[in-house]
This record gives structure tokens, sequence and C-alpha cells, in this order.
């Protein structure tokens, strides 16, 4: 009886509380993905194609419907998040979000640290470590703290100074205050010197890392190609030493100092070296065939010239034709200029060596 | 590289933080956006461009000028753009006879371009067609995606992953829960994406989370996604690569179990058993039956 009542009671209870709860209660075939850190809700179920497919206020109805039911199923979990009253029991409902999970690309690289400059690398040698000063100075002058360096500065305004004393050894004649305008202008040029030094070594150390190795597709330039060819040479267990080369491509050996010291062989040392250097140099005058091969110094020279041009010209014109008409106009020029020129180097070498004449 | 780091170093405090604020940082500004205008753009894809620069306001530049570029052919005066304004996110319209009502929405890493999606616009109800209360400036939208496509095909997922990046806005650690107003809900279906942004109105429902109801307010477009130009995957896996330090510090020590009891563990050094002070623990001291038994185990000297 009494038992029964209350176990009514219960059902009526929870009856009135799925009741409440079924305005707010949507059914979906596969639950939403949410993160709640950038308010975002990914719904899976393929939507109704059919409804859609109409045009007019059929769709929209159908398609609000749709929002509906998602944005209540956001809703519904961010109310659940932990919320307080901001700023008294009077102020808004405010929830605290989570971090965000959803991965997005970031807008610029991670920063990298700086390389420590040289007297940062000599004071961790040395164990130096910086001690913190005071900034403030008391002036015993103007019986009061005054700023260790700048306006109203302790020890009086440098540039007001009326006396400079003669030090011990200095020619009484000399100028003092030249003198010391003269050192400070030294100081600051060593310092600034010093400082661009160190740029210059932290901007070296950051360019041999390649960091981006390669740009994507379609916007190499030769250099970058040639660079990420060297680099990929030397990427190898041997670092580099026996990697085959390609036909005509120099051999030479990678030099520390980046190309700057002019390095000479010993005077007296490899005979067998000098012996077959001498022999190689008499081959080579007493052969007809010329050791400059004329074809591909000229060629090389109408590159250039041909790239300087066309970069003059590209800049003008790169809007309309664009990278694509820009390598097709490249290609064509140099293939038609150079094979003429190339015709009419052969016949003269030919002639200096009075062999028959080719026709290409 | 510092803002202190360059050759010409600033000598002003405001110049100083204008570099500070541009330089690669551990946590990132908002993005912003740039909506910029093909040569020859036509009414439908201004107003598109207005209106998105009244949804991102204030993280948007809008370039009143025409701007003669290409941006699948050619990208150098995107990024000059994005270098001079710092804007990572860019939207470029056009239109022309093979191409109407064109719309390039794209994003950059480190002011080179990343993704760009070229999107056809079909429809297009402007703010101002829709006569009714709008939601404030700058409130953060709530972002729905709805159809499976979104997650089956790969270019689907990065123009999913590019709108979330532009629509966004400034990442926050709370909201205020009545502030929800504003919800940007996306439908792929058909080939066709629906874009609709609707104005959240909260009523009363007889428990505490409140029943949604919709009311059609902003933007709303019906687009047809035509070329893209995606970066390859690790391209796209460096720029999401975010730096260790911004990765939360794990307690040691501590571990919880799924009832949600959380267990710590203490690592003691070994200790010298002989030296315990049994003394004065009262649960140490014997008993007075443990006692007489053992005084009449030694009572057969004693008793002597």
């Amino acid at each position: 009886m009494a038992a029964v009542r209350v176990e009514e009671v219960l059902a009526a209870a929870d009856e009135q509380e799925a009741e409440k709860r079924r305005s707010v209660t949507v059914e979906k075939e596969l639950e939403l993905e949410f993160d709640l850190g950038n308010l975002l809700a990914l719904d899976r179920n393929p939507p109704p194609a059919a409804g859609l497919r109409g045009a007019g206020p059929r769709r929209e109805a159908l398609l609000r419907a749709l929002a509906r039911d998602n944005a209540q199923l956001l809703v519904a979990r961010l109310w659940e998040l932990p919320a307080e009253r901001a700023g008294g029991a009077g102020g808004p409902l405010v929830a605290q979000l989570p971090e965000p999970t959803f991965r997005l690309p970031r807008e610029k690289p991670p920063p990298r640290p700086r390389p420590p400059t040289r007297w940062e690398q000599f004071a961790r040698l040395k164990g130096i470590r910086r001690r913190k000063k005071t900034s403030l100075v008391w002036d015993e002058q103007a019986k009061e703290w005054r700023r260790r360096w700048g306006y109203q500065r302790a020890g009086g305004d440098p540039a007001r100074a009326w006396v400079a004393e003669v030090p011990e050894g200095a020619d009484p004649e000399e100028d003092q205050f030249a003198r010391l305008r003269r050192e400070k202008r030294e100081r600051v040029a060593r310092n600034e010197l010093n400082r661009l030094r160190n740029l210059a070594r932290a901007h070296r150390a950051a360019a041999t890392i390649p960091a981006a190795p390669l740009h994507p597709t379609g916007h190499q330039s030769r250099e970058e190609l040639g660079h990420v060819a060297r680099v990929a040479r030397v990427s190898t267990a041997s670092l580099g030493r026996f990697q085959p080369r390609l036909p005509k491509e120099p051999a030479e050996p990678p030099s520390r100092s980046g190309g700057r010291k002019r390095r000479f062989e010993p005077l007296l040392g490899n005979l067998a070296a000098e012996r077959s250097r001498q022999l190689e140099m008499l081959r080579d005058m007493g052969s007809k065939k010329p050791v400059l091969d004329i074809t591909r110094a000229v060629n090389k020279q109408l590159r250039q010239e041909e790239a300087e041009a066309a970069a003059a010209k590209g800049k003008k014109k790169q809007s309309q034709r664009g990278k694509r008409g820009r390598r097709q106009q490249r290609v064509g020029r140099s293939g038609k200029k150079s094979g003429a020129r190339r015709q009419q180097q052969r016949p003269a070498s030919s002639s200096t060596g009075g062999g028959k004449r080719k026709k290409a | 590289m510092d803002a202190l780091d360059r050759v010409v170093k600033p000598k002003t405090k405001r110049a100083k933080r204008f570099l500070e604020k541009r330089e690669p940082k551990l946590k990132e500004n908002t993005k912003n956006a740039m909506l910029i205008k093909g040569g020859n753009a036509n009414l439908t894809v201004t107003e598109v461009l207005k209106d998105i620069y009244a949804v991102k306001k204030p993280f948007a530049v809008l370039y009143k000028k025409k701007n003669i570029t290409r941006p699948f052919e050619d990208q150098t005066s995107l990024e000059f753009f994005s270098k001079k304004s710092d804007c990572s996110l860019f939207m470029f319209g056009s239109h022309n006879k093979k191409r109407p009502n064109n719309l390039i929405i794209g994003r950059m890493f480190d002011y080179h371009v990343l993704d760009m999606i070229e999107l056809g616009i079909e429809k297009f109800v402007s703010l101002k067609d829709i006569k009714n209360s709008k939601c404030p400036e700058g409130t953060k939208p709530m972002l729905i995606f709805a159809g499976d496509v979104f997650d089956v095909n790969e270019e689907y997922r990065r123009l999913k992953s590019l709108l979330i990046d532009f629509f966004r806005g400034p990442s926050v650690p709370s909201i205020r829960l009545a502030g929800l107003e504003y919800v940007l809900h996306f439908t792929a279906v058909d080939g066709k994406i629906y874009m609709r942004s609707y104005k959240v109105l909260l009523k009363k429902s007889g428990c505490k989370i409140p029943r949604i109801e919709l009311e059609e307010m902003g933007p709303s477009l019906d687009l047809v996604m035509r070329r893209t130009h995606l970066a390859s995957d690790d391209h796209y896996k460096k720029s999401l690569k975010q730096p260790k330090a911004l990765k939360p510090k794990k307690k040691k020590n501590i571990s919880h179990d799924v009832f949600g009891t959380t267990y710590g563990r203490i690592h003691m050094q070994k200790q010298d058993l002989g030296k315990l002070q049994t003394r004065k623990m009262k649960g140490l001291r014997k008993r007075p039956a443990e006692k007489s038994a053992e005084d009449s185990g030694i009572s057969p000297k004693k008793s002597k």
C-alpha cells in the first residue's frame, strides 16, 4: 500500500523528468564528435539527400531542422561544462572551455632559439654569471638616489663635464675632451661591429640547417635545386665520398671555409703528380683539339645573358604570362638562338683543325 | 630572431612592439584574414566579401581596390600582401565566363601559400537581405559540419579544416553561456556545400539545458568545389607541428583509476628498523596477557 504508492510517486517523477528532457533530447544514428575548445561539432550522419535536392523553402526548412538538432546537441554539451558565476553572485554564468583538440596548422613555424654569442659562450665556459645591478645608485654630490644611466644620471651628464683630468703618462698638449669623445665613438663602433658579427654568425648557423629544404612543386629555383642536390650528396653514411658523379659535374672536395681561402700545393713533394701534370700539359699543347671547349663557354655566356634579359623583361610581363608562360618562353628562345650560334662555331673550330666540315 | 636581433634595430618602443607582434611565437596570435577582389569582381562576389568581413571583424582586412592577379598561377602578390598586413588567411573573389562567381579561400604558412580551394557561389543571400536582428560583432560562432563527405573525401577534409581555421575566431579559455548566439552550419550533400548562419534563441525547457530555436540570420551561401591547390602531406605535417614547450607537463607519480580515485606514489629511503621509535607507539606495547605468558616462561629461573 504505502510501498506501492511510493513506487507510483517515483515512477510519476521519472515520467515528468523524461517529459522535460524530451524537449532537449535529439535522436541521431551516429554520435556527433565534439571539440568544445573550438565550439565545434562534427556530424557524420549522411544528410537526407532526397529532401535537399529540390530547391526552395522546403530545402531551407530541412537545413534549419538539421541545424537545430545539431546545435541542440552542441549546446547541451556546453551546458554540461563546469560553470561558475563570474564577478560575484549576480554576474553572468561562465563556462570553462577545455583545450581545443582539432589540429589546425600554425601560422608561422615555431621560434628557434638563437645561438649564443661569443661572450655568452665564453661566460658559460668560465662559469661567469650575470650579476643583477640595482637600477638606482646613491649620488654623493646630489645626496639622493639617482638612475644608473639615462636622464639625470648619478654621475652628472657626461656631455656637460667641464673638467677632464690629464692622466699620468699622457702628452700634456693633447686635447683630453677630444680624446674622450674619440674613445666613446670607438667603443660604440666596436660594440656595433661585434653585434653585427654575432648576427652574421647566427645567420650562417641558421642557413646551414636547411629549414625548408625544398619549396613545394612548381616553385623551385635553379639555385635551390643545386643547393639541395649538394646537401643530398653529403647525406650518406660516408659523407658523400663514394657518390657517383654526373659526367660533367666537377669533382670538388668540400672546403671548410666556404671557398674564401686560396689553397696552394706544396712546392716540393709529390713528384709523381708533378710529372704527370707536366706530361699532360705537353700533351695538350701538342694535340690538335682545343682544350677550352668553346661551345660550352659560349653557351654558358649566352644562358647568362638570356637569364638577365628574361629577368628584366619577365618582371614587366609577369602578371600576364605567369610562371608557366615564362618557362615556355625561355625554353623556346634558348633553343633557337644558341642552336644557330652553335652551328656557327663549329665550322670555325673545325677549320683551325683542318678537319672535315660537319653539318649538324 | 628577436625584434632586437636585426641588422637595423627598432629605434622606438612602438616599432619594437610592432615587430614583436609579427615574429613567430610559441602561442600564436589569432589568424587575420584578408579579403581581396580580383580584376573582374562582380556585385555578388563583392557582397560576399563584405558580408564575410562583417562576420570576421576585427580579425579581417577588406581591400577596397581590385587586384589583377591569378592566385592559381602566381602566388607572389598574395604572399606579398600577407607579409605586409600579417594575414595568414585569405579570400579572393573574381568572376569570368569560365568560372562565374568564383571564391578562392586559402591559408598561408610562413607567408607562403599552404592550401587554396576554389569555390563557386551558386546562390547567395546577404546579411541585409534577411530583415531581422543580428548578433553583435565579434561573437565567437559555433561551427557545425554535417555530412559524411567531410571525413571520407580528402579535399573535403582539407576544406573542413580550412573553414574551421577561417571562422574560428580567437581562442578563449571560458565563455559566457548566454552569449552563445551565432551558429555557422555547413552541410555537404550531392557535391554541394550549403553554408547557413543562424541566430540562437535559448528557450526555457523544464531542465537545466535550454531548448534551442534557430532564426536564419546572416549570409547563406550555396557553394560548389572547383579547383584545389593543397599542400603536400609532409609540408602540411610540418605546419601542424607544435613546439614541445606547449605540451601540457605530465605530473609524475600520480595515476587515476577507472572509478575516479587518484593514486599517488611516494618514494622513501631505506629505513633502519632498529632505530624505530616504538616506546611512544601504544599499539606496540606488550599487553598484560602477553606479559604474564612471558613471566611464566622465564619464571622457573626466578622462582628459586
